[in-house]
């Protein structure tokens, strides 16, 4: 399993959830947990994501994860989980 | 199980309060470069040094996507120079081809900076320590990229005042050979007591003989996030001060860990060390000055600075060193003048003098960095005021440094910019009673009595 954090933010509107799960499943990426809120008229999502069977590599998915976030008038951005892992356990 | 919360904090570090790495610096030892043809010496080095850090700047970018953690500078160290140019060069103008060669490696490799233009002469100077000494002026002119620093006195060997004397000399030469860039050229010079053989920071990085053939050291950052820790603490006393700054110092040393075994993995290289340090840049939210002010002084200068600083280096030593496997460099917090906005403008209004700043090199890891003076300062007056900061360095045993630029053509209260991310600083005041026949005595001073540990 290699994980991933998937970070969403911007102006809510209709089909922000269904564009990004549309796009993961197409390029393989399993998610295993979703946190979603809106404050303000803003939507923020992570999501947890496996991407140990993505079909391309990892620059490919952040360049087009970040298209399809323009798009959608939203930032989209991944990270591997590594970091928020060491920062915060031990 | 996944934690959101912490996902937040961490992208709010990076996002909102300036976390970042500042350095990946990779020391590469040339020792195995040494000739005694010049060209010859010239084109091993460009090609030891072009070949190990060939994709040093790549494998920076592509951690930093990864991660989603900035990287800001990617760096190259190398042995001290006058080591590996003593068999080769007759004199200064050969060494000033090796610092072009390092200036032109650095360009070929994508690095800002390259450092190890140095020379390690806290007993006594070599020819070759002289002749790169007296070449400095000219290599720092002529070049872009390289940096020097001279280690000219340590707690194991006392100081070497003739090279005090000669450097400052030397300092205002340079000053004057870049005197159409606010006399940039010491910025990119360091003078150095008991400096380390691991240091990623520049101007002072050097990779020393005693690092293995091609190493990475990574220098960590985040004043902002020790502030902002601070700000959610207010009111509390130094037992709840002392235990914020460490848990934030933890968490920050956490990514240069993670960094640094990433960055020597891909490249190859042996994992060196941490270096745990508050390095701020001269944008608002990444200043020490600030955390020295959040801690209680109205402005960094006034009374309590030297105490509010010496808490905040300890607890930063505290709370990074459980972090990291191998912590070393300078590790501690910087107080560089024109690097941050909140020392600039303390100097601005008149609450940061020289003589604060040089008390408060006695309990930082630094010493008197990037501090703007008169462009008129006699040289024996820089050498007195190198003695001073080595003297500190010294008797308590910790690394101090001189870093000082007397801008040529500039006075008390001139705005002096040495460009990019060397930032801005008001020149500052020196104090004009003459030290010229101290500093004319020379010879070396005997090593402190507490040197004696055998």
């Amino acid at each position: 399993m290699k994980k991933a954090i998937i970070t969403v933010v911007g102006k809510d509107k209709v089909g922000i959830i269904a564009g990004i799960c549309t796009f993961l499943a197409k390029e393989h990426v399993n998610i295993l947990d979703i946190t979603q809120t809106i404050v303000d008229g803003y939507f923020n999502m992570m999501m947890v994501v496996d991407l140990a069977g993505m079909v391309g590599n990892f620059n490919e998915l952040q360049s087009e994860l970040g298209k399809l976030g323009e798009g959608l008038g939203v930032m989209a951005s991944v990270q591997l989980e590594e970091i928020f892992e060491r920062m915060h356990r031990l | 199980m996944a934690d959101f919360k912490e996902f937040l904090e961490t992208n709010s570090m990076i996002n909102s309060q300036n976390l970042d790495v500042r350095t990946i610096t990779m020391g590469i030892s040339l020792l195995d470069c040494i000739d005694n043809d010049i060209e010859k010496l010239c084109n091993n080095i460009y090609t030891k040094i072009t070949t190990k850090a060939l994709n040093l700047v790549e494998v920076g970018k592509q951690i930093e996507r990864e991660y989603g953690i900035p990287i800001v500078n990617k760096r190259i160290s190398v042995t001290p120079i006058a080591l590996i140019g003593a068999a080769a060069c007759k004199g200064p103008e050969d060494f000033v081809k090796i610092a072009k060669a390092l200036d032109d490696s650095a360009k070929a490799t994508g690095v800002n900076f390259i450092g190890g233009y140095s020379a390690l002469c806290s007993k006594g100077m070599t020819k070759a320590d002289n002749d790169l000494i007296n070449s400095i002026p000219e290599a720092l002119a002529v070049t872009e990229r390289v940096c020097s620093s001279i280690n000219v006195a340590s707690t194991k060997h006392g100081i070497n005042m003739d090279a005090v004397a000669l450097l400052g000399r030397k300092i205002k030469e340079a000053a004057v050979k870049t005197a159409h860039g606010d006399s940039y050229g010491c910025s990119k010079l360091v003078v150095f007591c008991n400096a380390p053989d691991d240091n990623p920071f520049m101007a002072g990085a050097f990779c020393g003989v005693t690092e293995a053939d091609c190493v990475i050291n990574v220098g960590v950052s985040g004043p902002g996030v020790v502030k902002k820790a601070l700000e959610e603490a207010k009111g509390q006393s130094f037992e709840g001060l002392c235990e914020t700054i460490k848990k934030a110092a933890f968490k920050i040393t956490r990514v240069g860990q993670l960094v640094a075994k990433e960055a020597a993995e891909r490249l190859n290289a042996s994992f060196g060390i941490v270096d745990l340090s508050l390095a701020p840049t001269p944008a608002v939210g990444d200043s020490v000055a600030e955390i020295l002010e959040e801690i209680g002084v109205s402005t960094a200068g006034a009374p309590g600075t030297t105490f509010a600083l010496a808490i905040l280096n300890d607890q930063v030593k505290k709370g990074g060193v459980m972090a990291s496997s191998f912590v070393g460099g300078l590790s501690g917090a910087f107080i560089p003048v024109s690097e941050d906005h909140g020392m600039i403008e303390a100097v601005e209004k008149g609450a940061l003098t020289l003589e604060k700043l040089e008390a408060m090199t006695c309990v930082c890891s630094v010493g008197l960095d990037m501090i703007a003076i008169p462009g008129d300062t006699e040289d024996t007056t820089i050498s007195g005021i190198i003695a001073d900061e080595m003297a500190i360095g010294m008797v308590n045993q910790k690394t101090t440094a001189v870093r000082i630029i007397p801008v040529i053509g500039k006075k008390v209260g001139d705005m002096a910019n040495f460009g990019g991310l060397l930032g801005y600083a008001p020149v500052m005041p020196v104090n004009k009673f003459s030290c010229a026949a101290l500093i004319e005595r020379g010879g070396r001073v005997p090593a402190p009595i507490h040197s004696f540990k055998n």
